[in-house]
């Protein structure tokens, strides 16, 4: 047994257990919940470190021999990913302190952040196709509802078309397993790579993959399935917006990495063209998008889709370098795009709105919050030497390698246009003078602040220093690459 | 068999993505509850219909003598419904909420969010 392995899924359900049962003393519940996300980090460090130093680690659940048991496999992109997990967590549990009110916490606030925690990283290690449509649901279910709490009129008129379009994705996903399973008989993932080129419909395998690809595109928020998206994020509190957006597109886009890249390599040829295409339209309705928009979060919101055709590009280029840009990509966004709604969070606490018109002279009147902003923008629109350069630079050079112009072409005006709508945001809500002379806002409690500056550095670090990050990424890459490893490393197994 | 099994599958997926193209809140209800069940019997399905044949081993056997049925793809099932189950609740109580709030049983009264 390798606990190290099964403690990312332990230590969120013993931690939303908790919040529950301590539901009566609001700040025993709360330092529950900061702990158990602290927790959750030091045990995905500790399990990046350990993969990262003895290779792929894999758990056979309850001792039944491969390709029967679950299996929960752990290689450097599920580990990395974990990571992130535990990193927006504990950010956004710190924020919640003073940045949720009350009343939703009575209402198991802190239990929900947990379970989504849970599902998400029970997705990210799952070797198993079925199980994997358990974390889905265990993640959507909590989402639900984190997005419907507080029963405002615009949370349920967003909620009612989040789970319209997340419950079709997930029976179009259930549907998709079950033919697989028809086809195949095993549900492993590592099993059905190997059985999958055999059988003698490579037919129907195609047509299941469609079926993979808009189940999770939509989850994703891939191009003519993203309304959801941008109906939706933008009106729970920003502690839940920021979580949302750090997690739930890439629990997407590492089910359709993980699908395309070992599951369905053999054929990937053929979806290829089809993948560049979706990408293309996925970046460019989104900050198309974005650009008509004159409110914060939604801005941001049409940018979580336009940046998602990045991560899909990486994907679609299917080469070591554009998939390690990628998944830099996905750490990337995943950071930068929460730390940007709890920006949008601070400046809706000084100002009380977040339309960009009524907002102004934040510069001025807070330039610590300006500079966070600045920080954050840039590293979104890509400008050097900042993560999201470094993350386009990686797809751009490959595309460029496999002569891919258009798409080329593509990426880098949408990158400008992500300039566009990031100085839009800047001269709006920053630069300009304020409509009308507005008091003094409240003060920022610290504990609003420090986990947006931690989230800063972390940014930071990686467009500065980023050659540990991507050469880990890079090696996770080739492992993605090369499916064998995985295979054989499911195959074995603790027990 | 499996060809009644099909077209049944086929009706409750045609069926089920007419009531959620309504903009009826109760039809979306029907509906989705519909695509559910057709996902489900699809599975049940895809795996083998196979009639009267548990899947016992016989005594002192260590695998069952004949094909039977598929134990896994029912287990599948039974999960899937009851997660289902849950889910649906969840909406039926959401959508109750979303009418409560409009004060009409139209999807179109829900367009503030997209503006």
């Amino acid at each position: 047994m390798r606990p190290l392995l099964v403690l990312p899924l332990i230590i969120p359900l013993a931690t939303a257990a908790l919040t529950l049962l301590l539901g009566r003393s609001p700040r025993a519940r709360q330092a529950v919940s900061t702990t158990g996300a602290a927790l959750l980090l030091a045990a995905a460090v500790a399990l990046l470190a350990r993969v990262e130093r003895d290779g792929i680690q894999v758990v056979q659940v309850g001792h039944w021999p491969y390709p029967f048991a679950i299996s929960l496999v752990a290689d450097l992109f599920s580990a990395v990913l974990v990571v992130l997990a535990g990193l927006l967590g504990l950010a956004v549990s710190v924020y919640s302190v003073a940045g949720l009110d009350t009343q939703r916490k009575a209402f198991g606030y802190d239990a929900f952040v947990h379970v989504l925690l849970l599902g998400v990283c029970g997705a990210f290690l799952t070797g198993d196709l079925f199980n994997l449509y358990v974390w889905f649901e265990v993640l959507l279910i909590a989402s639900f509802a984190l997005l419907a709490l507080g029963g405002e009129r615009p949370q349920i008129e967003g909620a009612v078309k989040y789970v319209t379009l997340n419950l079709l994705a997930s029976a179009l996903f259930l549907a998709a397993v079950g033919l697989l399973y028809g086809l195949t008989g095993t549900l492993s993932l590592a099993d059905l790579a190997v059985k999958l080129p055999q059988t003698p419909r490579p037919g129907t395998v195609a047509a299941v993959a469609v079926l993979f690809l808009a189940a999770f595109g939509l989850k994703a928020a891939l191009f003519p399935l993203f309304f959801w998206l941008p109906a939706s994020y933008h009106t729970p509190p920003m502690a839940v917006t920021a979580l949302f957006a750090g997690l739930l597109t890439k629990v997407g886009i590492y089910s359709l990495i993980r699908i395309f890249s070992l599951v369905f390599a053999h054929d990937f040829a053929f979806f290829q063209p089809v993948l560049l295409a979706i990408a293309s339209l996925t970046m460019v309705t989104g900050v198309l998008g974005a650009a008509s928009q004159y409110d914060f979060r939604r801005i941001l919101a049409f940018h979580s889709i336009s940046q998602v055709g990045y991560m899909l590009l990486g994907l679609a280029l299917f080469a070591p370098l554009g998939l390690a840009g990628a998944l830099f990509f996905i750490l990337h966004h995943g950071l930068v795009k929460s730390s940007l709604f709890l920006v949008s969070g601070l400046t809706h606490r000084l100002r009380g709105t977040y339309q960009l018109k009524a907002l102004g002279g934040l510069y001025v009147a807070r330039p610590g919050v300006a500079l966070l902003f600045a920080v954050f923008a840039l590293a979104l629109a890509g400008l050097p030497p900042s993560s999201g350069f470094f993350a386009k630079l990686a797809l751009v050079r490959e595309a460029l390698a496999q002569g891919r112009y258009l798409t080329v072409a593509v990426a880098l005006t949408v990158s400008v246009l992500t300039l566009f709508s990031m100085t839009k945001i800047w001269a709006e809500a920053f630069w300009k003078a304020p409509p009308e002379p507005v008091p003094e806002g409240p003060p920022l409690p610290r504990s609003l602040l420090v986990p947006v500056a931690a989230l800063a550095l972390a940014v930071l670090w990686l467009g500065l220093v980023p050659g540990p990050a991507f050469g880990l990424l890079t090696r996770a890459a080739e492992q993605l690459l090369s499916p064998e490893g995985y295979i054989l490393a499911a195959r074995g197994g603790g027990r | 068999m499996a060809i009644l099994v099909a077209l049944v599958v086929g009706c409750l997926y045609g069926a089920g993505i007419y009531l959620v193209l309504r903009r009826n809140l109760m039809k979306l209800i029907l509906g989705l509850g519909l695509i559910s069940h057709a996902a489900n019997l699809l599975i049940f399905s895809a795996a083998g219909l196979r009639r009267g044949r548990p899947p016992i081993v016989p005594q002192g056997a260590l695998a069952p003598e004949v094909p039977t049925a598929e134990p896994l793809a029912q287990a599948l099932v039974l999960t899937a419904i009851v997660i289902s189950f849950g889910l649906l609740a969840f909406t039926v109580t959401l959508l109750y909420r979303a009418h409560q709030i409009t004060g009409s049983a139209d999807l179109n009264a829900l367009e503030d969010t997209d503006r």
